[in-house]
């Protein structure tokens, strides 16, 4: 028996630790990659809450936020590819020309 | 007592594979933390008797979403990360900040919520059930995320593709 | 002893053996294909190391232990070291939901013959695949040259791509037979119908479609003929494993074949009715009989593998992956709606 509390402060590190990633990192692919360690931490608070209140939606919401997650990775990861090209850089602090 | 145990070594694995993401400098090492911090997230929802969330985790999240990742860090030969300018200021200001505020919310779950306790396995998500609720209750959000799915494959199917091979009507 | 403890004797014993076994049927599944592809070429397979060169498998296993275990200078040496042992760990965890037979009595308690049952039983299956392609992925990356690398993509790139249209065919067996866990879909095929026809899941279940479509993405899953170019040696060297020798090769090796037994395990399951057969004769018999079935099921699908192996060319990447995408996606898609409409239209085997 754990109480709910554990489960949400939980969920709250690995929020916290994507975004401080999020501002912390200079390579433009962890940034996502912490963008996606925060959805992670919400999926959590999602599964526990409705084991909480034994209410099967926020089960399913899962789904919802791991669908988004997806598609938002793959057009993230395409528009890197394409910066990619032009730039030749993965650092974001190089990026700071509107025309190169 | 073993919920209990469970639940402190995978969330440990869950924190450290989440620190040692912002530990690494390559991108390929915080990637593979990324992975077994997804991995150890699926074994707690198992403890909260979400089993088919956690399937699709391992099936979706670290193994097609994150092989994404690795086939992008691999492709574009991303080397060791660099220290630049400009990060300073959101390295003084902003984690501090986020650990003030995540202090805060914790603070105020572990007042408010008291003692309530779940059981090991508390809401056992059967995939009829789940299936059940996705087709009746969640229809819409359901064919509009489909949507969403092809809306992405377009645009990352435009977006990666090569300049020389885009649009061949407008060669002159 | 208490059920607990029954319980924990049985799986230790049950995990020990399975392993044992498994790694047996890897080796002779080794000497098997190098036999039945050397009759097919009109030669004898290995026949000098013992009777019909049953022994070459041991041979073939002192050699790898006893090789050089080369590691070029430079690789990033963690994953290098890392990627082989995930792809011999994914291969080998599968195999803990696959039931072999019913359940045996022994000593007063029925054990099945099975390590462990989940209802979702199915999904681990894929879902230790999806995390496999990692140790395929992370080899060719950490090699550090470039024909590792491009083999590795391609790999990579062709086993996602296949385990969508692998995922579709095995969602159409689960509208028929109402459940992820395998063992409740083996018995939804047990029975008959007109008379002496089995109700499998390719006859019955209106699964012939499926059961081709589950072939070909189980053939571009294990990268084997015709799906095998990013490992073939005339083309990239030998592709991701390139930089391997001695027991990290062996171990890609196992994994290949490890996941060759599982894929074949699999399909007897879904689709040809796991170990339903004809039972006869004492009851010692009758509780082998059932695991007996199940292995010739399983050992036909492996000759049609070795088969296919010896007679067809491969496939060049881009029309591997075209393929993929453009003929046998649809396909799939196409048979889910089909299995679909019929079982709203007669209910399914369970009523």
């Amino acid at each position: 028996m754990v109480p709910i509390s554990y489960y949400l402060i939980l969920s709250g590190i690995l929020f916290a630790c994507g975004v401080i990633g999020f501002l912390i990192k200079r390579n433009i692919i962890t940034i996502f990659m912490s963008i996606e360690l925060m959805l992670n931490g919400v999926n959590l608070s999602f599964v526990a809450f409705a084991a909480q209140w034994h209410h099967l939606s926020g089960q399913v919401f899962v789904f919802f936020v791991m669908v988004v997650a997806a598609a938002e990775a793959t057009v993230g990861l395409a528009i890197i590819i394409a910066v990619f090209r032009t730039r030749e850089t993965l650092n974001v602090d190089q990026v700071n020309l509107l025309k190169l | 007592m073993l919920h209990l145990v469970l639940f402190l070594v995978f969330g440990a694995i869950c924190v450290a594979g989440a620190i040692n993401l912002l530990a690494q400098s390559h991108p390929i090492s915080s990637a593979l933390s990324l992975v077994v911090v997804m991995a150890s997230l699926a074994v707690e929802y198992l403890l909260l008797g979400a089993e088919f969330v956690a399937a699709v985790q391992v099936i979706v999240y670290a193994g097609a979403v994150m092989v994404l990742f690795v086939f992008v860090i691999m492709l574009l030969n991303a080397g060791e990360e660099e220290r630049t300018k400009g990060s300073h200021v959101a390295l003084i200001l902003g984690v501090p900040g986020v650990l003030a505020g995540g202090l805060l919310v914790a603070w105020v779950l572990i007042e408010r919520s008291g003692t309530q306790t779940v059981a090991l396995g508390a809401l056992p998500g059967f995939p009829k059930a789940i299936g059940n609720l996705l087709f009746h209750e969640f229809l819409l959000p359901f064919e509009v995320t489909s949507i969403l799915v092809l809306i992405a494959i377009m645009g990352a199917v435009v977006l990666a593709s090569s300049p020389e091979t885009k649009a061949p009507g407008k060669e002159s | 002893m208490s059920s607990f403890e029954v319980f924990i004797v049985a799986s230790i014993v049950k995990i020990v053996l399975v392993i044992l076994v498994l790694l047996t049927a890897v080796a002779y599944t080794v000497w098997l294909e190098r036999k039945i592809v050397g009759h097919m070429q009109n030669r004898w397979g290995p026949s000098r190391v013992g009777p019909f060169g049953l022994l070459q498998p041991l041979a073939d296993g002192a050699k790898f232990l006893l090789k050089e275990d080369l590691t070029p200078p430079h690789v990033y040496k963690p994953l290098f070291i890392a990627a082989p042992m995930i792809a011999v760990v994914c291969a080998l965890t599968s195999i803990s939901v696959i039931p072999f037979g019913t359940s045996i009595p022994i000593l007063g308690h029925a054990i099945p013959m099975q390590i462990t049952d989940i209802n979702i039983g199915l999904l681990l299956i894929l879902g230790v695949t999806s995390v496999g392609v990692y140790g395929v992925a992370l080899a060719g990356w950490s090699s550090n040259s470039k024909y590792s690398l491009l083999g590795g993509l391609r790999a990579s790139a062709q086993m996602i791509s296949y385990e969508i249209c692998l995922g579709l065919s095995l969602v159409g067996v689960l509208i028929v037979s109402g459940s992820f866990s395998l063992r409740e879909i083996v018995q939804s095929q047990s029975g008959h119908f007109w008379g002496f026809l089995p109700k499998w899941n390719i006859l019955h279940g209106g699964q012939l479609l499926g059961f081709f479509i589950y072939l070909m993405a189980a053939y571009a899953e294990t990268n084997r003929i015709p799906f095998d170019l990013p490992e073939a040696e005339t083309e990239l060297v030998a592709g991701y494993h390139t930089e391997y020798s001695a027991m990290k090769f062996a171990m890609f090796f196992m994994a290949e074949y490890a996941n060759m037994i599982t894929v074949a395990c699999l399909a007897t399951l879904l689709f040809l009715g796991g170990w339903g057969g004809p039972i006869f004769g004492p009851p010692v018999l009758q509780a082998i009989l059932p695991t007996f079935w199940f292995v010739a099921k399983v050992f036909v699908f492996l000759f049609v593998y070795i088969w296919v192996r010896g007679t067809l060319p491969r496939f060049r990447y881009d029309q591997l992956m075209a393929f993929g995408w453009k003929f046998l996606f649809p396909l799939a898609v196409a048979n889910l709606v089909v299995t679909a409409l019929l079982v709203a239209l007669f209910g399914t085997s369970r009523g």
